[in-house]
């Protein structure tokens, strides 16, 4: 019998929405005892002065698996899209996801919608969820046909699945690379208007009503699809939303000179739209925070604007750049926690996410006043692609524990 | 005076800088009408390499005998004869002009930014002759003294740039380099071919011809691609001509001297009647020719003064 007692720390817990002094008891991979803990003897001990000791961070809906970005990130697991080469549209490729990034990191596969993510043939998502995915997405994009949607969503609702949505009409969008508005105009890149993202989110709503299936919006970005979502909240519909910081701290204009590291899906929105983003994160429209981890080597990136590939490497800036929020005073640290883990954890059934005795110790020591500045050449992850190069940040992960084991 | 490596665009320059280009175009006007002898040497023993990733004659052409008058080696690298046809990367083909010691690169390329993104990859100075839908910043200037020499000043002129706003880099230029030296610019087209925000450019903007012609002391019509006038963004040439050509008609709501002009090349009986082109009192548009080489002469000369060792350029 291994036991681990980690002293001295503050211990954040979202179910209980406390901070408190104390430490974390852990016994065989699992927690034991949580606050003013009883050392037994022969238990290791782990100084966790000066750190938070919080759950490790659930990141739902990440493209890559990129061991050395999660562990910088303190993401123990995560929820891998089904966007890969090729597509995890069948349960050999669940299993092969699934295997991927034990022990130090859990990965869970995320069902393809439709064969290849082709849009039309439903894929066994049945077969799929028996090998282990525990949601369904349509990929980078949505569906664009309404009537097979609308089957996804009544087929997975029936296996217990959330159907995870890209929410962006496929025909305002196509062929464009920003959002309506100066910047995009002064640099003369295409770009579609806001409401792209939601007139989707008002058809998929409509279809999860009718349904009754539960629907999840992978990233939303505009005050107009916030406000959808939390009038359909209002109803009783069983959606829920995520955003990744990008779109809390960036507009726009950040896409500057033509900056492909800020070329994101969805794109960076208007001033007024990000502030919408923070006002739906403070209000609790928005359910969690996620990084959207997708690292694109310079083949995919040092190319004009709008031959590049979207998309950011965010595994290992999520926390420090989500610890503004609460700086900002948009939400308390115990929310933060509840939105990178707690949330996340509960609404795709994962294990983790929880400081109660009993559960799986998936923890992380953060020292969340330790200064640092992100730079695109010093990145764990694969590829340094993140727009936030340069940024001075505060709060850093000291130690992960994954299932008991510190690594 | 004029502090900057490269021209990859009108943004980023000072009101000041644009003038001074523009006076130093003036000096090469006279030379190019000198009768037999055009040549002045000021740019021997550099190479200027024409980088042309998109078709193009006209502005090819200007660039290549403002360069030859210069006295400059001048070399055309066509895109549909180079290694970006076999899959090399425009960073891999910059990183190649770039060893191959140019002492000026002048680029066209389809796609917006790419010239950036070459500037920030050679050690020489670039000159951007059309980057996607983004800037022509020699056609800003060109047209921008064109406009000084007919009208007397740029200041208060009411400009009206009509058509295909949306896809036009050379409406972005001109935006950009007209505002800056006080004019009064409209942008008039049917509103599937004005940009987003287009406002927050200090124009106004018109989805009415007449009412966008109203007054104004320049018409500057823009050039509608061919693929953009079967039912995309417009139904028809015929509607488009009826709608927002400029006709002889049309210009009454001008001002009486109003200038015409257009970047070439025309779509005669699209988006102007050749009755207007061909107008010689109204139409500018030789004019417009003749003053891209003057002005391409002095953004090159400009441009290697620090190369070429002159006292106070860097």
């Amino acid at each position: 019998m291994t036991i681990l007692a980690i002293l001295n720390g503050r211990v954040v817990d979202p179910a209980t929405g406390s901070v408190s002094a104390g430490g974390v008891l852990i016994r065989d991979g699992r927690i034991a005892e949580v606050g003013m803990i009883d050392m037994p003897p022969g238990a290791e001990t782990l100084d966790a002065r000066g750190s938070l000791i919080a759950p490790g961070i659930v990141d739902i809906g990440c493209f890559a698996i990129d061991m050395p970005a999660f562990a910088a990130g303190g993401i123990t697991r995560t929820a891998l899209m089904p966007d890969q080469s090729p597509p995890i549209d069948d349960g050999a490729l669940v299993q092969r996801a699934l295997a991927a990034g034990k022990p130090a990191l859990w990965v869970h596969p995320i069902a393809a919608a439709t064969h290849g993510l082709n849009g039309t043939e439903l894929a066994e998502i049945g077969l799929m969820a028996a090998a282990g995915a525990v949601a369904v997405a349509t990929g980078r994009t949505r569906i664009a046909d309404a009537r097979v949607m609308h089957r996804v969503l009544g087929y997975a609702a029936a296996l217990d699945l959330v159907t995870i949505v890209h929410a962006e009409d496929e025909a305002m969008v196509r062929g464009t690379v920003a959002t309506d508005g100066e910047t995009a105009t002064r640099l003369g890149l295409p770009s579609a208007p806001a409401m792209s993202e939601a007139m989707a989110v008002a058809r998929d709503l409509m279809l999860a009503e009718d349904t009754g299936a539960p629907i999840h919006f992978r990233q939303l970005t505009t005050a107009a699809a916030f406000d959808l979502v939390r009038a359909a909240k209002a109803r009783g519909v069983p959606v829920t939303c995520g955003i990744t910081p990008a779109h809390l701290y960036l507009s726009d204009a950040e896409i500057g000179p033509f900056r492909t590291f800020a070329r994101l899906s969805p794109p960076l929105r208007c001033e007024a739209d990000r502030q919408a983003a923070r006002q739906a994160v403070a209000d609790g429209t928005v359910d969690m925070l996620c990084s959207g981890h997708d690292p694109r080597g310079s083949e995919a990136k040092r190319l004009p604007f709008a031959e590049s590939e979207p998309g950011m490497a965010g595994a290992e800036t999520l926390l420090t750049l989500s610890l503004g929020l609460v700086r900002d005073g948009l939400i308390t640290l115990p929310r933060l926690f509840h939105l990178l883990s707690t949330g996340p954890a509960r609404r795709f059934n994962l294990p983790g996410g929880s400081m109660a005795p009993g559960a799986e110790a998936d923890l992380i020591l953060v020292d969340e006043h330790a200064p640092w500045r992100i730079r695109a050449d010093a990145m764990a992850a694969t590829a340094g692609n993140t727009p936030f190069d340069g940024l001075p940040v505060q709060g850093r992960v000291r130690t992960v524990i994954k299932g008991g084991r510190v690594l | 005076m004029f502090p900057h490596r490269d021209l990859t665009g009108i943004a980023g320059l000072q009101p000041h800088e644009i003038t001074f280009l523009l006076d130093e175009a003036e000096h090469w006007i006279a030379l190019n009408r000198g009768g037999a002898s055009k040549h002045d040497g000021r740019l021997a023993g550099l190479t200027q390499i024409n980088a042309f990733f998109e078709n193009s004659t006209r502005t090819l052409l200007s660039f290549e005998i403002a360069g030859k008058r210069l006295g400059a080696d001048v070399v055309n690298m066509h895109a549909a004869t180079s290694s970006t046809k076999k899959g090399e990367t425009l960073i891999d083909t910059a990183v190649t002009l770039n060893a191959m010691r140019a002492d000026v690169i002048v680029i066209r390329h389809d796609a917006s930014g790419a010239v950036q993104l070459i500037a920030d990859k050679v050690d020489c100075p670039v000159l951007n002759a059309g980057d996607g839908q983004h800037e022509h910043p020699t056609q800003g200037l060109l047209d921008a003294l064109t406009i000084r020499r007919r009208r007397g000043s740029i200041a208060g002129q009411v400009v009206a740039i009509c058509g295909d706003v949306l896809h036009s880099r050379v409406a972005r230029s001109n935006i950009l380099a007209l505002t800056a030296l006080g004019a009064d610019v409209r942008v008039v087209g049917p509103p599937t071919l004005l940009p987003p925000a287009i406002e927050r450019m200090n124009v106004t903007r018109h989805t009415d011809f007449d009412a966008g012609l109203a007054g104004a002391d320049v018409v500057m019509m823009l050039r509608l691609q061919r693929e953009r006038m079967a039912g995309g963004f417009v139904p028809s040439p015929r509607e488009y001509h009826a709608l927002y050509g400029l006709t002889p008609e049309r210009l009454k709501r001008a001002k009486p001297d109003a200038l015409v002009m257009h970047p070439g090349p025309m779509n005669r009986g699209v988006e102007i009647a050749s009755s207007v082109a061909d107008d010689l009192n109204r139409s500018a548009i030789t004019e417009q020719v003749e003053m891209g080489v003057a002005v391409r002469m002095a953004c090159l000369d400009v441009l290697t003064r620090g190369r070429r060792g002159i006292e106070g350029w860097a």
